[in-house]
């Protein structure tokens, strides 16, 4: 029983870092209807550049938040030189820049930091809380809860929210408003890459930090997104956290699973639900009458 | 007469294919302004045209400010809005929330908050469906609230696109209503695209016919309502 408990509460710790790749997915999908599949690796570039201002002698946490800082503006960046170029540009060609990004980040990041692996401090310190979970497990579920709450009070309170929910929903109707769609882009890109920044260095500790790290997280990640339906935050959330539980449950006590398998169970599930219902958990379908 | 809106040799074009040539209007302030033609003769052109949807040249000008060349975002900001044909609402929204993004430009907390009771007053369907998602509403209701949320802008100019198109005629006549008690409430002035040749002559008080991308006909509307030339517009001889 205490197992099981133990294993669910690890699987709500990592599942919220999933979580967050999920919602970082979710909110570039939400405004430019791209899948960004250099998610992860914009999250793990940006962990490298928190490790390097740890190196430097700058306190962890204010490392930690001048690398959301940093993330953000990259990610805005990222979105005006190489994205904005493109956007009446295929779905394919995006795929074909998502994917040139990845290698382009993974190999940079080998290059800089080189490939072999290091290790990231926890900002929560080690020990455990009531002999049930990790004190750094209990940080990324705080974490994780942080980030929905932030996010939720972005969306529905604020008028910025307001702006990029609008024009996620109509590019050329929010701008009849007086909304700068393409600015909203821009913050949406940038607000993923922050998450994933944060997400990054959540996970870290866990994984050791190295260019592939966020590989299995992203798969991951996408499996919450689209469980949870690409479309919504708040299925997001919920579907990093089930998949988390999921992976650890099942690779604790399914013998056959193991580690080996935890990786295609994920794919599994992306499979699972894009047949039975692609839009997911939460996903709004958008009840049109015609 | 002043004049709100002020459209001159105004031409534009889709990629290689010219669709206006050289478009001469105006609303006057306070005015309703009707743009009638047959399907393809430029008339939603000139309207995407005049909001910056589409880039067009010539002269536009709004309130003696040239604003051709500006993007939609800022012709909006100048109190221009564009209620596009067809049913021009955030879909995945409620009706509420369409509403505020109508509003989006302004800083008046309180203001907006009046004014959103006011749209709910003049329509009072929406109101019945404040937290409904706006793509399932009827057509009728999302026309409306395109309608409403362009007047949550606070526009000197309203420009709308086929507003009766696929409506049930009773709806079609109270909307109309409703558009005329707008621009003489507020002094809103309006320039309208309707296939209804009669019903956008009623509420007009000039009117402008466009053949092949180019003005053939115009004067106030009470003069046009008899006129063989509308006729002729619409059938398109």
């Amino acid at each position: 029983m205490e197992l099981l408990l133990q294993q669910i509460l690890a699987g709500v710790a990592s599942g919220g870092i999933y979580a967050c790749v999920a919602l970082a997915i979710v909110m570039v999908y939400q405004a430019t209807g791209h899948l960004n599949f250099a998610q992860g690796e914009m999250a793990m570039f940006s962990t490298f550049i928190g490790w390097q201002l740890i190196q430097w002698g700058m306190p962890i946490w204010s490392a930690i938040l001048l690398t959301i800082v940093i993330s953000f503006a990259a990610g805005v960046l990222i979105e005006r030189t190489i994205f904005r170029p493109l956007v009446h540009a295929s779905s394919l060609t995006h795929v074909v820049v998502f994917i040139g990004l990845f290698g382009i980040l993974n190999s940079m990041a080998g290059f800089i930091w080189d490939f072999g692996i290091k290790t990231f401090p926890s900002p929560f310190g080690d020990g455990t809380l009531f002999g049930l979970i990790g004190k750094h497990q209990a940080g990324m579920i705080a974490t994780t809860a942080c980030v929905a709450a932030f996010l939720y009070i972005f969306f529905r309170c604020t008028r910025l929210g307001l702006a990029t929910r609008a024009a996620a929903d109509h590019p050329v109707f929010a701008k009849l408003v007086g909304i700068a769609s393409e600015n909203v882009v821009s913050i949406a890109w940038g607000i993923a890459a922050a998450i994933g920044s944060i997400a990054g260095m959540m996970i870290a500790p866990v994984v050791f930090l190295e260019p592939n790290m966020m590989v299995s997280t992203l798969l991951y990640g996408f499996a919450g997104a689209v469980l949870g339906g690409l479309t919504s935050p708040v299925g997001a959330v919920l579907g990093g956290v089930i998949v988390g539980i999921m992976e650890n449950l099942s690779a604790t006590f399914i013998p056959v699973v193991g580690a080996e398998l935890k990786l295609p169970i994920a794919l599994f599930l992306i499979i699972v639900v894009l047949v039975i219902k692609p839009s997911g958990l939460m996903g709004r379908v958008v009840t049109q009458r015609v | 007469m002043t004049e709100l809106l002020k459209v001159q040799g105004l031409c534009a074009s889709y990629g290689s294919i010219q669709v206006l040539h050289g478009v001469d209007l105006a609303v006057s302030a306070g005015g309703v302004s009707a743009l009638l033609g047959a399907n393809g003769a430029g008339k939603t052109t000139t309207l995407r045209a005049i909001s910056g949807m589409l880039k067009g040249t010539g002269e536009i000008s709004l309130s003696g400010n040239n604003i051709i060349g500006l993007s939609s975002d800022r012709v909006a900001r100048l109190g221009v809005a564009h209620v596009p044909e067809g049913r021009g609402t955030f879909a995945g929204l409620s009706t509420e929330e369409n509403l505020r993004c109508g509003a989006i430009s302004r800083n008046d907390r309180a203001e907006i908050q009046a004014d959103m009771e006011r749209m709910y007053e003049l329509f009072p369907r929406l109101s019945e469906r404040r937290n409904q998602q706006a793509g399932t509403l009827s057509g009728g209701e999302q026309q409306m609230l395109a309608i409403a949320r362009a007047l949550m802008l606070r526009p000197k100019l309203v420009i709308l696109d086929e507003p009766s198109f696929g409506l049930a005629p009773i709806i079609v006549h109270e909307m109309f209503k409703t558009l005329r008690r707008i621009n003489e409430e507020q002094h809103v002035g309006l320039l309208i695209v309707e296939q209804n040749a009669h019903l956008a002559l009623e509420l007009a008080d000039y009117a402008y016919v466009l053949e092949m991308g180019r003005v053939v006909t115009s004067g106030p509307a009470v003069d046009l309502r008899g006129d063989e030339s509308i006729k002729n517009a619409y059938l398109g001889q």
